[in-house]
């Protein structure tokens, strides 16, 4: 009777989570009903349970449950019914409506009320029908799924008459898979066996692939009906782990791609190797952090809309320190770029430690608005919208920079300094502002990644120390000064990193992608898409 | 003969610079050893491990500044060549145990048996002979260098692309040595050790002589490094300095000379390490961050690239600050650390030899010009 014991369980769980106590009879009712059951023979025991079972309360199947085990027992003084818990020679006797303890009784003083095969089936089909025709679907299906964990040949009757009144589709599902592993492990004739198989391969999940793999090594048609079901859900599983997996690449891809857009501009874009990238991504992130301090100080009401406030904050934080960097130190080294990279790295350290001098050394908490927290799956990938909306946003600054660069002023006499600084010097292009704005530019796109990666990422001193080498790596196997190639170099790693990580581990699979990436560089020197050029020396 | 030939490479700075080490090499481990404690001479053996390990850094910086002050490649992974000759005396040092670790396992180093491993790993073999693993110091390196360079030259990656992918492989191998199925200890590393050539490592004799070897080997590779310099081939090396492409033309195999120096400078990095572990008694992985061998170009900096003599004076001023600081004002270092990477690429091209040539040179020939070699004009934008 294991599947009764479960779903008297289903039923005291659910009863547990409705407080509103909403199918429960009075207890001197229920107790009357109850009382019945120690009244005489077989007929009226059933009676009684019939009885019990129309009152639909939500504490009849452990009552039932244990009559099944042959632990409810008649006081012989008063005829009254009880729980009989053994202790020692004699019972401890438990109300059966109230759970008040009745106090002990001696072995002569009380009578087990008498079960048979008619009784049991009695009982079975009042718990089924009390717990799989419940009227909270929460319920049915719960009871669906716990038979569908015992399949226990038992249950079947009581499912047969759920599952002819059940209205609600998913839960006539469960139903049915329930069913049909209940069956399998009844002796029903072979035939209906392999049409259960084919009932619970449709299923598809994960359980029935647990299910199945008990029956794959049977003989005979089932056995071999079996291993096809479970072949077929291994397929389809797997082809659900891809979807995973090429979601968390377009997660991981569009995380790098933040990162590695500002430096596609700055390194890029100016030929500026800037270690110090990953301090400005960090300088956005804590941007954030204030912003959110501020608002849950002062006005606690916003706190909604603090990311949003926090773009425009991190955006000009971030830029600013950009332009400071390029005006004091960068401007010297122009077309020195290893000394550039040497002095960068020092303002990265100094950067560093200031914002521990400020902050601590320690995370800092940045909180989720209420829009961006949750999940919600699509088939069987299960998507966070924090992911969604960075995913989205990275593909939003990526656009907006082309829009810039191609659209803009700006962004014209950015590619003309590029393309030949002297020539655009000699059209009256100011050379040094640009300069200071193109490398601003990509320092407050750096600040903008640093709010969305607050999202994901732990707030610290040393936010930025993880991600400059993975930007380098994205802009350098997209090819230098090809904002495309940045779009497809991060998509790229991205899901290819995602991809072997089922197979080698996180940490192989990032060792074997940055070799890779080492020997496609000895390959395709300047990247995947290299800007042509005849310059012997670029 | 040889010797003799390596002897009259030396210039006069040279001369100088081996004949003060040799003289460290004596005269430091006997004010150690022989001068009674409290003597004004009296150099204590926590002094004498320190500046040991100063040595070492050193000759580290001595083979950056040979690939980045005489032939332009700016090695951001030299760390790694470290660290790689540093594990190859560390796992000597582990196979020296024997049964006297925590577990007692007469052959496998305590981390196995914690992992519950039963055989040595095929890469372990033979590191108990002291031949082999001085073998090894040298070939690891060497080996991966060669296949490193061979690639990465061939197909002229130059430059900044040549710095980045150093990084990243100094950046994979820390993530490779941080994984405990790599058979290496994991993050813990390789410590606890006790002997070395049947000498207990703790002992003030063994330190003595490892600081004497850590000072002659300095010396070494500075006569080595010198005749490489002073050789036609370090003029060729220069060239390509300051115009690769420009000494291509002419019909140098330029790749072939960039690999020769670029291995060489990678063993000696790997000496450098298998000398630093005994002393400092512990290997792990950060020895591979990629922030440790920036730290290693900006010894060259501070000191000189493209003397000789810089890069010892550098190594040894800016780990003198750093053991100052950290131990004095930690909250300064990294400012202080940040700020000379700045001041010294804005201000002190040449660094402080750089800057000390400048101030002679004012002094006894005020009408000579610098010829300012240190600047690589054009070349690689």
């Amino acid at each position: 009777m294991r599947f009764l014991r479960l779903l008297a369980i289903v039923a005291a769980l659910a009863a547990g989570l409705q407080p509103a106590l909403a199918g429960r009879i009075a207890d001197a009712d229920l107790s009357a009903r109850v009382a019945a059951l120690g009244a005489g023979g077989f007929d009226e025991v059933e009676t009684a349970i019939t009885d019990l079972a129309a009152t639909g309360d939500d504490r009849v199947p452990a009552i039932l449950d244990r009559l099944g085990e042959g632990e409810l027992m008649v006081r012989k003084a008063d005829g009254a019914v009880f729980f009989a818990d053994k202790a020692g020679k004699d019972y401890r006797l438990t109300d059966p409506v109230t759970g008040a303890d009745a106090g002990p009784a001696p072995k002569a003083t009380v009578e087990k009320i008498k079960v048979n095969n008619r009784i049991r089936r009695a009982i079975a089909s009042a718990v089924g029908a009390l717990t799989l025709m419940s009227p909270d679907p929460a319920v049915r299906r719960a009871a669906a799924e716990a038979v569908m964990k015992s399949a226990d040949a038992a249950a079947l009757p009581a499912l047969e008459q759920a599952i002819a009144v059940e209205t609600v589709p998913d839960i006539r599902a469960a139903m049915v898979a329930a069913r049909a592993t209940a069956l399998l492990a009844s002796d029903a004739p072979e035939s209906d066996k392999v049409a259960a198989i084919a009932a619970i391969a449709d299923l598809g999940s994960r359980d029935a692939l647990g299910f199945l793999s008990g029956y794959t090594s049977a003989d005979g048609a089932v056995g071999d009906a079996a291993r096809k079901a479970a072949a077929a859900i291994e397929s389809r599983l797997m082809l659900w782990d891809m979807g995973q997996n090429l979601w968390y690449g377009l997660s991981l891809g569009s995380v790098l791609l933040l990162a590695a857009i500002g430096l596609a501009i700055t390194f890029g874009v100016m030929g500026v190797i800037n270690m110090a990238h990953g301090e400005m991504v960090m300088l956005g992130a804590y941007a954030t952090f204030t912003v959110q301090e501020v608002i849950r100080t002062s006005w606690p009401g916003l706190f909604d809309y603090s990311l949003l406030i926090a773009l425009p904050v991190a955006f000009l934080t971030a830029a600013l320190a950009g332009i400071l960097i390029e005006r004091s130190v960068i401007r010297w080294l122009y077309g020195r770029p290893l000394e550039t990279l040497l002095a960068t790295w020092g303002v990265s350290l100094i950067l560093q430690q200031a914002v521990r001098s400020l902050y601590g050394a320690n995370n800092r908490e940045v909180g989720n608005p209420s829009w961006m927290s949750g999940s919600f799956s699509v088939g069987d990938i299960q998507v966070t919208w924090t992911r969604l909306w960075i995913i989205l946003f990275a593909l939003a600054v990526f656009l907006a920079l082309i829009a810039v660069l191609k659209r803009t002023r700006l962004g014209l006499e950015m590619r003309a300094v590029t393309q030949n600084r002297q020539m655009a010097a000699a059209v009256g292009i100011r050379t040094p502002l640009v300069d200071a704005l193109t490398f601003g530019l990509g320092s407050g796109i750096a600040g903008l990644a640093g709010v969305a990666l607050s999202q994901i990422d732990n707030v610290s001193p040393n936010l930025g120390r993880g991600y400059i080498i993975d930007s380098f790596m994205v802009v350098v196997f997209g090819g230098v000064g090809n904002l495309w190639g940045t779009l497809v170099g991060a998509l790229t790693l991205g899901v290819a990193n995602k991809m072997l990580e089922p197979y080698a581990g996180a940490v192989l699979g990032k060792i074997i992608l940055l070799l890779a990436i080492i020997l496609f560089i000895q390959k395709r020197p300047r990247g995947l898409f290299a800007l042509k050029g005849r310059a012997v020396e670029a | 003969m040889i010797t003799s030939f390596l002897i009259d490479s030396l210039d006069r700075r040279g001369r100088i610079v081996v004949g003060l080490l040799v003289a460290l090499a004596l005269l430091v481990p006997a004010g150690n050893l022989l001068v009674p404690e409290g003597s004004a001479f009296h150099v204590s053996t926590y002094q004498l491990t320190l500046f040991g390990k100063y040595l070492t850094y050193a000759l580290l910086a001595l083979s950056v500044d040979l690939v980045w002050g005489y032939c332009g490649i700016l090695s951001l992974g030299h760390g790694a060549f470290f660290a790689l000759g540093g594990y190859a005396m560390g796992m000597y040092l582990m196979r020296q145990i024997g049964a006297r670790g925590v577990y007692a396992d007469p052959v496998l180093p305590d981390f196995m048996v914690f992992l519950n491993w039963k055989e040595l790993p095929w890469f372990w073999h033979g590191f108990d002979m002291a031949w082999y693993a001085l073998l090894m110091v040298i070939l690891v390196p060497g080996l991966l260098a060669l296949l490193f360079g061979w690639l990465s030259f061939r197909s002229r990656v130059t430059g900044v692309y040549l710095s980045i992918i150093t990084q990243a492989l100094t950046y994979a191998l820390l993530l490779a040595f941080f994984r405990n199925d790599m058979g290496f200890g994991g993050n813990n590393g390789l410590t606890d050790f006790k002997d070395i050539v049947g000498f207990p490592i703790q002992a003030p004799g063994t330190r003595a002589a490892l600081f004497a070897a850590s000072a002659l080997m300095l010396a070494l590779g500075f006569v080595v490094a010198s005749a490489v310099v002073r050789s036609k081939l370090g003029k060729v090396l220069v060239a390509i300095r300051d115009a690769e492409s420009r000494t291509r033309f002419i019909g140098y195999r330029v790749e072939h000379y960039k690999l020769f120096v670029w291995t060489l400078s990678a063993v000696m990095a790997g000496v450098a390490g298998a000398l630093y572990v005994p002393q400092v008694g512990i290997i792990n992985p950060s020895e591979f961050d990629p922030a440790a061998s920036i730290e290693a170009v900006i010894w060259v900096a501070v000191g000189g690239r493209g003397t000789l003599v810089g890069p010892l004076i550098g190594a040894v001023a800016v780990n003198f600050g750093k053991t100052w600081f950290t131990g004095a004002l930690p909250e300064v270092w990294l400012y202080a650390l940040g700020a000379l990477f700045v001041v010294v690429t804005l201000f002190l091209p040449r660094g402080i030899v750089g800057l000390w040539d400048r101030v002679v040179s004012r002094r006894t020939k005020p009408a000579k010009e610098m010829d300012g070699s240190g600047r690589r004009a054009g070349e690689a934008a």
